[in-house]
């Protein structure tokens, strides 16, 4: 996951990613067209997670800057900014907090045809889907990322090269890829292992069927291949969708499968029914020999989360959730709760 | 699902709604109809993949949108071209 920054160890460093984004923006001029005005976009909310008893509780902010830049540039960004509240420790009653601030990813990407998008920058590592489509807080419905999310992504993100397009787009089927390599980063805010790697995935509109596979190449330390596939099924009109995804590392490896069912067919989305979206998570983890890294459970371990999504008007979301995670090292229970607003605004008012 | 009522309802901005675009371009020409149903198909077929479809926006940022997601929704330059039509007709 992406490297978490303490604000209060350094707090210069609040300065300094708000002036980078603060740069990036300024950089556009504000003579676009009409439609290529600069947005912000994301998503503000408040968390509160129950896990063996102690409830921590953590607002959050994840803006979103998207910028074109000319015809063929455009510049994204995107930064988490969080206040963890948890419990003192044992002896001391009352609560104390932390700041926290990450970039998820800075990058610029060269549009050069529709076929190739080259990137450079920090950016999200291309491997399955959960690291790309679902960390947005606007977007996941559980809080927790599944447990096999390491695999494949180290720290969530890549400093280096990336290319990427669609390779070919029929009203039958389209294919996608993504390749990148990245560098080694041990720089506060762009946090990356050095590394190479890719996916290819295949999506039938039709159907609403993607499958795709991941490839994943570790260059430092001890060398070693990562492998993934994911399967996404969203059929039309039905309010229902099942994601999953496997992943497979040198000493690890375990997959999710997460369905949900928005009760539209109730009196159409907006009705007090179709508003309401039952989720559910399965996944399994196994682990074949010892790694402390790899950031897997130490023991085979097995979780299910049941979760209820309510969305109210104006891009309002209420998510709740309850998960009980079993193995031979211990079961507990986590019960989250949060809800969430999703923005989305130009930065100025075009003409 | 469409989603123009959605935007016709929700769109903030002072500019016609899509809905009424849409309309005009329907009883336009039957090349009109062609290019809108084919960005509303590339709509409905990409644009709650990955997330619900947004509810409605700004014509001033379509473009910058389109340009984000094109990549992640695997858009061919006619797709993305009958979307942009279709968003901001
Ligand atoms: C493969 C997944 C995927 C597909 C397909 C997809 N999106 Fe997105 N979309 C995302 C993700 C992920 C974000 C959030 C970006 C972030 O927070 O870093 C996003 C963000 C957005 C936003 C917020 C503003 C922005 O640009 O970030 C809008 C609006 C949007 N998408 C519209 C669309 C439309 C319209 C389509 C259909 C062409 C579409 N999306 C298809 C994954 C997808």
């Amino acid at each position: 996951m992406w490297r978490l920054l303490n604000l209060n160890a350094y707090p210069h460093r609040r300065i300094l990613v708000a002036v980078t984004l603060l740069m990036s923006s300024l950089l556009i001029t504000p003579h676009v067209a009409a439609q290529d005005t600069p947005l912000i976009s994301g998503g503000v909310g408040f968390f509160t997670s129950t896990n063996g008893g102690n409830t921590t509780y953590v607002p959050t902010i994840s803006p979103v800057l998207v910028a074109p830049l000319g015809q063929h540039l455009l510049v994204e960004s995107r930064a988490n900014l969080i206040e963890l509240f948890f419990p003192k420790p044992p002896g001391q009653s009352g609560y104390t907090s932390e700041p926290f601030l990450s970039l998820a990813y800075l990058q610029l990407d060269y549009l050069a045809t529709s076929h190739l998008t080259v990137v450079g920058g920090e950016f999200l590592t291309p491997f399955g889907t959960y690291n790309e489509r679902l960390t947005p807080i606007w977007i996941s419905n559980f809080q927790d990322a599944p447990l096999i999310t390491s695999l494949g992504t180290g720290t969530g993100s890549s400093v280096g090269g990336m290319l990427r397009g669609s390779a070919i787009s029929t009203p039958k089927f389209s294919i996608d890829y993504a390749a990148y390599f990245s560098t080694e980063s041990t720089n506060m805010q762009f946090n990356a292992e050095r590394s190479t790697g890719g996916r290819v995935s295949i999506y039938l509109p039709e159907k609403r069927l993607e499958l795709g596979t991941s490839y994943g190449r570790l260059l430092q330390g001890t060398q070693q291949n990562y492998f993934g596939a994911h399967a996404w099924w969203e059929p039309a009109n039905t309010g229902f969708k099942l994601r999953s995804e496997y992943a497979h590392g040198a000493h690890s490896q375990g997959y999710w499968v997460e369905t949900d069912y928005r009760l539209s067919r109730f009196g159409g989305d907006q009705s007090l029914i179709g508003r309401l979206e039952p989720v559910f998570r399965w996944q399994q983890t196994f682990r074949n020999s010892p790694d402390p890294t790899d950031g897997l459970p130490a023991a085979d371990t097995q979780r299910t989360d049941f979760g209820l999504d309510y969305h109210l008007p104006h891009e309002v979301r209420i998510n709740t959730s309850y998960a009980r995670q079993f193995s031979s090292t211990g079961n507990h229970n986590v019960w989250e709760t949060g809800i969430v607003y999703r923005f989305l605004f130009p930065t100025w008012k075009g003409k | 699902m469409t989603i123009l009522p959605s935007f016709a309802q929700t769109s903030s901005t002072p500019s016609t709604p899509a809905t009424s675009n849409m309309r005009q371009n329907k009883s336009a020409s039957k090349q009109a109809v062609h290019q809108s149903d084919d960005g509303q198909r590339v709509f409905d077929q990409n644009c709650s993949r990955c997330h619900n479809a947004p509810q409605g926006f700004s014509p001033h940022i379509s473009g910058t949108i389109v340009r984000h997601m094109r990549v992640r929704a695997s858009l061919s330059k006619e797709d993305e071209q009958a979307l942009l039509r279709f968003l901001n007709p």
